[in-house]
């Protein structure tokens, strides 16, 4: 037997090989594919390359011509933001919030996506069509009543404010991609479970979850994205002690002019989470957009 | 699969329920209480009925007609954004690679925009679209073209249209690919068995079975594009003049600028109805796919 085996790959080697060489013949033919990718991917990046390169420069080399990279490398821009408190304490307050709203949007949302896949109860269409629409709510109309309320309540100028302001559109959005993933899991585990004895509790954490785990890290991944790139909401409800670090870039405009090499840096110490988050995910990314619902 | 009936469900969801409710219904009714009343500072307020809404929506007042004007200009701008992005986002998913190493390279550097802070995104095109500075501006100027999207109209919202392409395409391409990635090989080795065309196989096959995912596609886009606010006021402030001042730009200079809260709260309310009405617009149209769907599945 493995006589055969060897012996079998060895001879179409041997006659591909006439036939491998009559197609190396140069016959040009474009790959439209190809072609509609890298040029896609191309116009992606072409901006970004563009931020890292001015970030690598000095200001005088920015606003003295146009160069396609760094004549002389600098790093300057980037240790003023990482030996700068007011610049690095940015970052910490924005991850700070993102994090607190994630856990707090996915604990929330859990339960609630449960009650959605599996029951029907008195106003579940209309309650999870208001949910949707608070996803949609534009975060304009928002921005002054919200700050009127945690200023209210005492969170002005603290992580929380920002986190429970985000999770307006993060809970709803978390329940709707959840409910997605849940739905996939056939009824029959959850009757299985209970008749072999286990409490409903128990059954959640110990068989579900772990059924449903890549559609928690989808949801809180998307919890994490959109509050993340948040802004508006997040620059109303701070002003100095829980400034976030995309609020603390406008500090780049001063009397002496743009600060362009440290405005770049920062832009892109920002992109530098969401890049190692999607790395993280990059298995579930296309179905976590369909939102579990392929 | 049919669901059971239980109204003990409505456990799961109070959380929820309690957790939006604080951060949707109270901050709306601070919105109501305000617009239908007006002030003169110092924190007095007067009644005044329906005069906001009333103005509002006369095009002929002065409130009125900006109202309008800003309305149609974000109107507008949702509709070419849409009609651009989602053919683009269907191309770019047909054209990913099918396997190896190409496939997490290509997700990856694709869903990168989606992730970077809004005004971020503002400033990295305000900087790559400048004439003297920025690669974009500057090479369009070289190529002969007058180009300052600062200063013309025309110019500022092609900028801003090339920026949302740039944003959000992704979101669009990534959704679509998920749709066809879940199509089974046996649908096109039958259709090639069928010697049927490549457009065929696209119209027949492919495009049907992205039609759920398209549908989610395009109110993710139209409602995030119908509320745009930071990268626009980033790149143009809502300039030059009020050539790109959205309704959400608008809204905030009204609000948090001028402190005209009896008719910023009106508009705030309008501008939520019609988010309200077109959401439910889809969500019908959605839950109606979904019952045709499991109609058939049975």
């Amino acid at each position: 037997m493995t006589g055969t085996v060897a012996i079998g790959p060895s001879e179409t080697k041997v006659s591909a090989a006439p036939l491998a060489a009559n197609k190396a013949v140069p016959r040009p033919r474009v790959n439209g594919r190809v072609v509609v990718m890298t040029l896609y991917l191309l116009f992606l990046m072409l901006p970004i390359y563009w931020l890292v390169n001015m970030s690598l420069k000095t200001n005088t080399e920015i606003t003295s011509g146009l160069t396609l990279w760094p004549q002389e490398i600098t790093f300057q821009n980037y240790v003023t933001i990482f030996t700068d408190a007011s610049w690095y304490s940015g970052y910490i307050n924005s991850l700070t919030y993102v994090l607190i709203n994630t856990v707090l949007s996915i604990s929330f949302a859990l339960p609630a996506a449960y009650a959605f896949s599996r029951y029907r109860f008195l106003g579940d269409k209309h309650l999870f069509f208001w949910l949707l629409t608070n996803r949609m709510a534009p975060a304009a109309v928002f921005a002054l009543p919200f700050f009127n309320l945690y200023s209210a309540i005492g969170l002005f100028d603290t992580p929380w404010a920002v986190a429970l302001a985000h999770c307006l559109f993060n809970v709803p959005l978390a329940v709707w991609i959840l409910e997605g993933f849940m739905s996939g899991v056939p009824r029959e585990i959850d009757e299985t479970a209970a008749i072999d004895g286990y409490s409903f509790p128990r059954f959640f954490i110990k068989i579900f979850m772990p059924l449903i785990a890549s559609g928690i890290g989808v949801a809180a991944f998307f919890c994490f994205m959109f509050s993340w790139v948040e802004l508006l909401l997040a620059r109303t409800l701070t002003s100095v002690n829980a400034k976030p670090i995309a609020a603390t870039m406008t500090r780049t405009v001063s009397a002496a002019g743009m600060d362009w090499g440290l405005l770049a840096a920062a832009g892109v110490l920002t992109i530098v989470p969401g890049a190692l988050v999607i790395w993280f995910v990059r298995n579930y990314i296309a179905k976590g957009f369909a939102l579990g619902r392929v | 699969m049919t669901k059971t009936l239980n109204n003990k469900a409505w456990l799961f969801v109070l959380p929820v329920f309690g957790i939006v409710a604080f951060s949707a219904i109270l901050p709306l009714m601070t919105v109501v209480n305000y617009s239908v009343q007006d002030t003169f500072g110092n924190n007095q307020f007067f009644w005044n009925g329906v005069g906001w809404f009333q103005d509002l929506l006369d095009p002929s007042t002065q409130l009125g007609e900006r109202f309008f004007d800003a309305l149609w200009r974000t109107l507008l701008f949702s509709a070419i954004i849409l009609m651009i992005e989602v053919p683009l986002g269907i191309a770019v998913a047909l054209a990913m690679p099918r396997e190896g190493w190409g496939v997490a390279f290509c997700l990856v550097l694709m869903a990168l925009p989606l992730l970077i802070p809004w005004n971020v995104v503002g400033t990295i095109w305000q900087v790559f679209a400048r004439s003297d500075i920025g690669l974009l501006g500057w090479a369009v100027n070289r190529l002969g073209i007058d180009y300052n999207y600062t200063g013309d109209p025309l110019d500022a919202w092609v900028t801003i249209i090339i920026m949302d392409v740039w944003h959000w395409t992704s979101l669009v391409a990534l959704l679509c690919y998920a749709g066809l990635k879940s199509i089974p090989d046996a649908y096109f080795q039958a259709a090639r068995i069928d010697g049927a065309s490549r457009w065929a196989v696209f119209r027949t096959i492919q495009l049907p079975k992205m039609r759920r995912v398209l549908l989610i596609a395009v109110l993710l886009r139209f409602m995030d594009s119908f509320m745009i606010y930071t990268e626009p006021f980033v790149l143009t402030g809502g300039g030059p003049g009020n050539a790109t001042t959205f309704l959400s730009i608008d809204l905030v200079k009204l609000a948090l600028g001028q402190f005209d809260l009896g008719k910023a709260a009106a508009m705030s309310l309008v501008y939520n109805l019609i988010i309200i009405a077109i959401c439910w617009v889809f969500y019908t149209i959605m839950t109606n796919a979904d019952a045709q769907r499991g109609r058939v599945q049975e």
